[in-house]
């Protein structure tokens, strides 16, 4: 019988690691829990929450509100759909299933590498860079208001879709888009009537999804002037007008389950 | 022999098929339309001038030895709020997930599930700019709302995990006379924490982007610096904290998908 | 008399209108006998085994039913007391209900839980308390190198033989095995169901066995039960059957061959709640 648990050793050390790597985290991180509990904190916490009740709901507020909250479903959709106009033609650039030189030899040819490399790290660049340091950044071009939110969707979006558009087109089945190809059809041609009909459902389920994703990501972008419900959200927690924000937060909660209902509801229908 | 057959009629699309797809464009065209949009200014001449004297502002960036170090520990600091941060919503998802899938009675799943809803609906700089009251500015306040925002979604995905689980072996288990606890901690843990694990990389790769601009409100790490250098057009170092945040969103995906792979193997 | 039943039916799943399962079920199984059930796939041997492990519950319509395990009727008691009964029965389904990243030595020792406390338990997932007792439970079936093993880098059979290994962890009185040997080449077939039997009879405990290998049963299990649509066909000592009751036992079924019998799709188990 074996003496010793041969996990046990290794157990042990992950432990040790974990425990030299998470104090100095909490340092970093300033993890000082009872500063929450402190008489300060929450005197002032307890006075901001009991502005909160009961909520806003004059007739104005109520009207401004519904227009800040319009205008953060027209941002995200609006830069979804130029997310898209981008990332379509990127993902039929970048992705292999369209390769014509790899048909028969099974490598593809070295221009052919380099132009899908090249559009693929376009794509990873556009991705990694957080929206809101593009907002932050458009807003000293463009100035303050939705058009910065707008493109910053666009062009974060844009690389997140290419990705992932790409990535579900190389793992669905070839064959179809192959044997399309390889009978002299056009790329396009191929993508339409091989490539697309396999995907199609986890293409849209994913679309969907994302402009869910983009109406949390408007909201977010208001807070560094895009407009929108976020704008408004930040300027009532400048002037502690809890009131303000508990209506908006409702709103904003309500607003996400429709968006998540309307989302499950076209992704059944159209997918 | 005359062949007399006429073609089958080709299915039509179903009216409300149709009509959502029109419903879809009417909101893309309205969203357009409605917006103040200023697609003027954006693509005129002056505009794309602007942008790239603008953009040209931002080389070369900044690499003074102070300031690198000031990047690293601000880097650092960004890296410890989301990873603590998800550590921290990983524990209290697993607590929660445990009354949101269904275990402990259906009023407790209710509950749980739209409290878990109001968690992960609120983004998590919004949660940053209403828990920086109660916890003061710096990164406390931003750990604090990562970890508030990934409870939500890891608490979901752990809950839907627990109900899609084959229940033969728990269920075998309790047969047997196992108790409820003991049969969960035999069977079911170890049938899902595989798929755990890898929603909880997943978040801390999301998580620490998220962190990256937390800042933005104060909530200290890369964002505050950026959002400080930024409004004193100090581009050159603008510049050299994007590429940081660069650099460690790269580094984090990584590790994460490395991770990811040792464990699925 | 550890199992004593009169006219019990069992309906299948859910709906109070649903078919039966098994009908108008009567026998009598006292400690320490080793019975074999046979019949073709449909007959109801899952069901009478999770019936026997209070999975089931018998439809309470006929007032001369009678049901009653370890000389209680389970369905009487509190929900608690059940529970109590279940720790002295061990159920084992055809799937081996193993985790499948779970280590081997994990997945045998869970046959102690019901024994375990809390505390225990945790401790044991940390750094297993007993390895030495799932070694020697493992050896019997010659196992043993697989003691910290995953169950997912085991074979078909290998993990049919640790569900087994879990039973001699286990200190039920009462073994309810469905059809243990599925996976298993006929010399492996043979001396598994040596182990089971030797060890029912050291602990004096009742082994109720579902077999599809009809010739593994008559030579080996001194009674078989023939079940066929839900009913009994013949319940008598394995040197009393002859080939003509097997033959019309399976008639017109072309089961003979190794099927698993359908997962219990319709087979609804009474999950205790928590």
């Amino acid at each position: 019988m074996p003496e010793r648990d041969p996990a046990w050793n290794g157990r042990i050390t992950a432990c040790v690691v974990m425990i030299i790597i998470l104090w100095p985290m909490l340092v970093m991180a300033e993890f000082k829990p009872w500063i929450l509990l402190d008489a300060q904190s929450l005197g002032a916490t307890w006075q901001f929450l009991s502005t909160f009740f009961p909520p806003a709901h004059s007739a104005e507020f109520l009207e401004m509100l519904l227009y800040a909250t319009w205008e953060t479903i027209a941002m995200a959709t609006a830069g979804m759909t130029l997310a898209l106009l981008g990332a379509i033609p990127m993902t039929l650039i970048a992705t292999e299933r369209l390769s014509i030189s790899r048909l028969g030899t099974g490598r593809i040819a070295a221009w052919a590498v380099a132009v899908r490399q090249l559009v693929r790290w376009l794509l990873i660049l556009l991705r990694s860079v957080p929206e809101l340091v593009w907002a932050l950044l458009l807003v000293r071009i463009v100035g303050l208001g939705p058009t910065a939110g707008v493109i910053a969707i666009a062009l974060t979006y844009c690389g997140m879709l290419g990705k992932v558009y790409a990535d579900i087109l190389e793992s669905s089945d070839s064959a179809a888009c192959d044997n399309l190809l390889r009978n002299g059809s056009g790329r396009l041609a191929a993508f339409f009537y091989g490539a697309l009909p396999s995907s199609a459902s986890e293409l849209v389920s994913y679309t969907v999804y994302r402009w869910e994703c983009a109406i949390r990501g408007s909201v977010v972008m208001g807070f560094v002037g895009a407009g929108g419900l976020g704008q408004r959200m930040d300027e009532s927690m400048k002037m502690l007008a809890g009131d303000e924000l508990a209506t908006m937060l409702l709103m904003f909660v309500l607003l996400v389950a429709c968006a998540d209902g309307v989302s499950a509801m076209l992704r059944k229908r159209l997918a | 022999m005359k062949m007399e057959t006429s073609l089958p009629v080709a299915p039509k699309m179903r009216a409300s098929t149709m009509a959502l797809l029109l419903g879809i464009v009417v909101l893309v065209i309205a969203s357009f339309v409605s917006l103040p949009l200023k697609w003027r200014e954006f693509l005129s001449a002056e505009a794309v001038n602007t942008t790239i004297e603008f953009l040209r502002g931002f080389s070369p960036p900044e690499m003074a030895t102070p300031f690198l170090e000031r990047i690293a520990s601000a880097t650092l600091e960004t890296l410890a709020m989301s990873a603590i941060g998800t550590l921290l919503a990983t524990v209290f998802g697993m607590l929660l997930s445990l009354f949101a899938s269904g275990r402990l009675g259906l009023t407790a799943r209710l509950l749980t599930r739209t409290l878990l809803n109001v968690l992960r609906s609120i983004p998590e700089l919004v949660w940053a700019a209403i828990l920086l009251i109660a916890a003061g500015l710096g990164p406390f306040a931003g750990t604090l709302a990562l970890a508030v925002h990934t409870t939500g979604v890891l608490g979901r995905l752990f809950a839907d995990t627990l109900e899609n689980c084959p229940p033969l072996s728990e269920q075998t288990l309790r047969l047997n006379g196992a108790s409820p606890a003991t049969a969960f901690l035999y069977a079911t843990l170890p049938h899902c924490s595989p798929q755990m694990m890898s929603y909880v990389l997943y978040r801390w790769e999301n998580n620490i982007r998220a962190a990256a601009i937390l800042g933005v409100v104060g909530a200290g790490g890369l964002g505050q610096m950026l959002k400080y250098h930024l409004s004193l057009f100090q581009m050159h170092q603008a510049a050299t904290v994007i590429i940081a945040m660069l650099v460690l969103v790269c580094v984090v995906d990584a590790t994460s998908f490395a991770l990811r792979r040792k464990m699925t193997r | 008399m550890t199992i004593l039943f009169k006219s019990i039916s069992v309906r299948h799943e859910g709906a109070a209108q649903s078919a039966f399962a098994l009908r108008d079920l009567s026998l009598s199984i006292g400690p320490g006998e080793q019975v074999a059930l046979i019949g073709p796939s449909g007959a109801g041997k899952t069901s009478l085994l999770h019936t026997l492990a209070c999975a089931l519950k018998p439809d309470q319509s006929d007032p001369a039913s009678l049901y009653h395990l370890f000389d209680q009727d389970p369905w009487q008691l509190s929900s608690a007391e059940r529970h109590a009964l279940r720790s002295r029965l061990f159920l084992a389904p055809q799937t081996p209900p193993l985790p499948p990243r779970q280590r081997v030595v994990n997945a045998v020792l869970a046959g102690a839980l019901p024994q375990w406390s809390l505390w225990q338990a945790v401790r044991s997932l940390v750094k297993p308390i007993d390895p030495a007792r799932a070694y020697a439970a493992l050896s019997k079936f010659n196992l043993q190198d697989k003691l910290y093993a995953r169950v997912d880098r085991l074979s078909g059979g290998e993990r049919q033989r640790c569900g087994m290994a879990r039973a001699l962890i286990s200190s039920a009185e009462l073994f309810l095995v469905d059809e243990p040997l599925s996976a298993l080449d006929p010399t492996l077939a043979i001396q598994t169901l040596e182990v089971l039997q030797q060890e029912a009879r050291t602990r004096n405990a009742t082994l109720i066995c579902s077999l599809h290998q009809v010739e593994l049963a008559r030579a080996y299990f001194p009674r078989v039960i023939g079940l066929r649509d839900g009913r009994i066909v013949f319940d008598a000592a394995s040197n009393q059957i002859g080939d003509a009751d097997i033959a019309a036992l399976y008639r017109n079924r072309e089961d003979d061959a190794p099927v698993p019998e359908s997962p219990p799709a319709s087979v609804a188990t009474v999950i205790p709640r928590c």
